[in-house]
Order: C-alpha cells, then structure tokens, then sequence
C-alpha cells in the first residue's frame, strides 16, 4: 500500500529527537524546580505582610478590566535598610564568612598538602578518614561541639583538671564557637579540591626549582602555591558561599550577640511570620552571591573539561 | 621537593584529631550509663533500648528513611542523564544556563533553596508534606549526581561508544549495554550521596515539609534545642554507623570494578 507520508516541519523534528527529548528531562525539573521558586520569592518579596494564609498580599489584582493591575511595593526592601539590624547581620556574615574561609583554608591546605605528600600506600586511607566527616550529618557534627565547648563541657574539664585554668572558658554561645563550627563542618569541602590539584601537581616542577638553588620555601610560595590556585578558589568557594548564609551553626553554637543573614531570615519566616521581608533577605542575599556562584560554576566547568 | 616530613606528620595527626575527636567523644557518651553528658557513670546502653520507645524518633525515622529512598533513587536517574548532557551533548542552546543550575545548589546557601521551594508550593496550593520534601532532595541532590558522573565521564574512552555505533547499535542501547555498566560505580556512589545527603537535610526539609511530616534531622534539631541529651548521642551514633557503612561498602565496590576494568 502506497500511503503518503505526513510531512512533518523540520523544526518539529529537531524540537523532539531523541537527543533534545534526552536533554529536556533534566533541563525541565531543574527549571520547574530550581529557577522557577526564585520567580516566586521576587514576587512575595513585592508584598505586603498581611495576617491570613497564606501571609502575604497577591501580586495580581483582577479587577473589572481584562488585564489585572499589579500591586506590588518595595516596602520590605526599604525595611531592610532602614533597619541596621539587617545590614549588620550582612557585614557580619561576610565578616564571619571571610575569616572562616581563611582559617579552613590555611588548615585545609596544611592537611591537603600532607596527604599528596604522604607516602602512595597510605594515601587512600587517609582520603577516606578526610570524606568520611563529609557524608556524615552535619547537625550531628554541629551537635558534637555543644557538649565540647559548653562551659561544664569537655574541654573546659579536661583544661581545668590539668590545671591549665582553675575557671572555666566561656566558648558556647560565642563568636569563637561559631568558627570552631564552621571550620570543622567545611574542613572536608576545603580539603577535597585541594587533594585532588596538589596530587596532580608535576613535581618535576619542584625539582627544578630545588635544583636552581631555590629554598623549600620560596618554593612553595612561588611554584606550589600558584599551581595549586584552581584547587585553592574552588575550596574557597564552597567554603565562603553556603558560610554566607548559614543557619545551623550560629543556631546551635552561637549566642544572641551572633548575627548572621541566614538566621535573621528563619527567625523571620519562622517566628515573625513575615513572608515578604524574608523573601527580601533571601533576594538580597542572593544578589551578594550571583557574582561568586558564577566565578564557582566557571572554575568548577574549567576543572572538569 | 622534601619528602614527607614531621611537618607532614603533625598536620595530619592535628587535623584529623580535630575531625575526630568530636565525633568518637558523641560515640563514647552515647554508652553513658549517667544522663549527664559529660561526666562518664558507666558502660550501658540504656539510651538505645530507650531509642527503641521513643514513638516520636521511630515515625521520623521513617518518613526520613522513604524520602531518603524515593528521592537519591529519582535524582540518581536525573542526575545520571544530567552528568552524559553536560559531556556528551557538546554545545545546546542553553548550556550555560543548564550548567548554572547544576552547580549553583551545590553551593546556595539552604536557607534561599529552601524558602523559595517553599514559596513556590504555597503559591500553587501544593500541600506540603512527604511528596514535597521528596521533591525538594531530588533536585539538590540531582546536582551532585550529575557532578560524580561528569567527572567520571571526563576519563571515559568514546571509541568504544563509537564502536558500538558503527557495529549498528542504536544511542539507546550503546548507553544501556556500553556506557551504563562501565559507569556504574559512579552511578551507586552518586546514589549512596544522595541518600545521605537526604538523611542528612535539615534546613531545606523544614521549610518543605507540612504537618505530619517531621524527618529525623528536624526531630534531632527540635531535641537538641532543649539540650545535650544521652538519646540525641544514641540515634547520632546510629546515623553515623550507617553513613560509616555505606562509604566503606562503596569504596569496596569502587575499587573492585577498577580491578575488573584492569
């Protein structure tokens, strides 16, 4: 039987091969489930509070005309800064958030650069003590200080029965708790990047520099360091941006004196029921971050390729 | 360069001290016949037995566990495809964008991820409850998925895709008999991730969960709240003997399949 085909468009081909259908199922659920949320957090971040559920005003009024008017205020953005409270908190986290990097790095590397140098039959095993922390609950870990640093805690009775103190230290519910925190949960999200740059390193590099007279460590200064950087900005990074915006630890470890953005945006939405001027925090912050997250994806798309 | 010296030596028992002597004190405690945590009464393991009756842990524990289940199994397929796009599609009109949303929830703090999940369910009047929290750990964990089997994918040898391409097999059946089994490690490694990625969440769960579905971390944190308690040590120790479990289980079956491929 003769039968004619349908012809069908050429562009409509392309939209559904298989290759694109491949690619839209992915593409699709991060669009519907990552990128789209953001939409609506804009949009409750342009209302007003309001006592009802859910908490907020709607974006849309549908009147008499065929289009609806659109109501939205910049109230809760010039709350935020109206209030010092909320640009604090931002310094502050970008306060904690730097020193901490710099501290994870500093011991990250330390840890890091022992394990490349460590001799090749150990070096599995120490990779696995550095990733085990790293699959383990971070609340756990979080927890496991509380009973360290609190003032009858461990640390405070292991110093005072060696007599180092006779008084014990206030660490819990400080700022030096919160960065005890932070350095020992991102420790392993310094160390991995580092790992997997310093083992790669040519060490004929390092050779030659020893060769040519130079010091150990003018060596490391000037052929370690810089080759090790691709591994050092990604540590960084997946250091310093969750830090920005992190609740658990200054939650648990820190005191009311602790200010930080992402802690200021729970009590908010938890406890203050104020939908808006969390959506606003969570924009504002999200701004702040754009910038690193996209020099992250680029450093993390040149690392891989 | 020197060889590995005393430097090396201190910066490894220091550091891995610091990472562990935390934890192994929780263990410890966790068999503390005393309830006061930090003074040492005694080897029992009462806490356990009372673990066993506590209702309120037992339920969380399992809603945490079919989340756990459902969402690394989900965003493990997800991620899998989302890991072959990025390395082997070349360029599609919207990679970067594509790529952006791959890696930017690895790194968002979980307080944006989860507010704005949440928001967006509330807009569209989705009860929130299992279903959503489930949704919420298949997309960040998808991430991760898609990252473990992009970096596994980078030392991949196309010829033999290729060759099973010249040989007349279809795209479909190179990916399910060629590229799939060679990969597989990465794949299970990538599933193990998300479950305990998914045990794990605290933050992103409390903003997407609904009344009648409190996971283990918010159970944990909810208690913790009120204080350091013997129990809180008991169900972490579980947790981290799990966790403990499955990365030496994976490591095992990773190097296994290397010794295979060699």
């Amino acid at each position: 039987m003769n039968r004619k085909e349908i012809q069908i468009p050429n562009f409509l081909k392309k939209a559904f091969s298989g290759r694109n259908a491949v690619i839209s199922i992915p593409y699709i659920w991060l669009l519907l489930l990552f990128l789209l949320p953001f939409i609506f957090v804009l949009k409750i971040s342009l209302a007003e509070p309001i006592l009802a559920i859910p908490p907020y005003t709607s974006f849309f009024k549908w009147g008499e005309s065929w289009l609806p008017t659109i109501q939205g205020s910049l109230d809760s953005y010039l709350f935020l800064f109206s209030d010092s409270l909320y640009i604090n908190a931002y310094l502050s986290s970008l306060k904690i958030a730097v020193i901490s990097t710099v501290l994870t790095l500093i011991i990250g590397y330390a840890i890091a650069y022992s394990v490349a140098k460590a001799p090749t039959r150990w070096r599995g095993i120490l990779l696995m003590l550095v990733i085990l922390p790293f699959w383990t609950s971070f609340l756990i870990r979080v927890y496991a200080w509380i009973g360290i640093l609190k003032t009858e805690g461990l640390l405070n009775l292991a110093l005072i029965s060696i007599g180092i103190i006779d008084k014990p230290l206030t660490i819990m519910n400080t700022d030096l708790a919160v960065y005890i925190g932070i350095v020992y949960s991102y420790l392993p999200f310094m160390i991995l990047p580092l790992y997997a740059n310093l083992e790669k390193m040519d060490m004929s590099l390092l050779e030659a520099a020893a060769d040519l007279g130079c010091r150990p460590l003018k060596t490391f200064w000037t052929v370690t360091i810089p080759l090790s950087l691709p591994g050092i900005l990604a540590g960084c990074f997946l250091v310093f941006i969750p830090v920005m915006g992190e609740f658990v630890i200054p939650d648990l470890l820190g005191g009311t004196n602790t200010l930080m953005i992402g802690k200021v945006l729970w009590t908010e939405f938890f406890y203050n029921r104020d939908w808006p001027v969390a959506s606003a925090v969570a924009i504002i912050l999200l701004a702040l971050l754009v910038v690193p997250i996209m020099l992250y994806q680029r450093a993390q798309e040149k690392a891989i390729s | 360069m020197k060889k590995f010296g005393n430097f090396n030596i201190f910066a490894l028992v220091v550091g891995f001290s610091f990472l562990y002597i935390p934890i192994i004190l929780l263990i410890l405690f966790s068999f503390n016949e005393s309830r006061l945590v930090t003074v040492w009464g005694g080897f029992s393991t009462k806490w356990y037995v009372e673990l066993m009756q506590n209702q309120g842990i037992k339920d969380a524990a399992w809603v945490t566990i079919k989340v756990a289940f459902i969402s690394s199994t989900v965003a493990t397929a997800l991620g899998t495809i989302a890991g072959l796009v990025m390395t082997r599609f070349g360029n599609f009109r919207g990679r970067t964008l594509f790529s952006g949303m791959i890696y930017a929830p690895m790194v968002m703090p979980e307080v944006i991820i989860g507010l704005s999940i949440l928001l967006m369910f509330v807009a569209l009047s989705i009860n929130r409850g299992v279903f959503t929290i489930t949704l919420a750990h298949i997309t960040f964990s998808m991430c991760y998925v898609a990252v473990v089997i992009q970096s596994r994918m980078s030392s991949y040898d196309d010829s033999i895709n290729e060759a099973a391409l010249d040989l007349g097999c279809t795209p479909f059946h190179t990916f399910r008999l060629i590229t799939l089994p060679i990969i597989m490690p990465a794949v299970v490694s990538g599933w193990l991730l998300s479950f305990t990625l998914s045990l794990d969440d605290l933050v992103i769960a409390s903003f997407a969960s609904g009344p009648g579905s409190t996971t283990l971390p918010m159970k944990i944190y909810s208690m913790v709240r009120l204080g350091v308690t013997p129990e809180i040590n008991a169900v972490s120790t579980i947790l981290v003997g799990l966790v403990t479990l499955g990365v030496i289980t994976a490591s095992i079956i990773g190097r296994k399949q290397k010794q295979q491929t060699i």
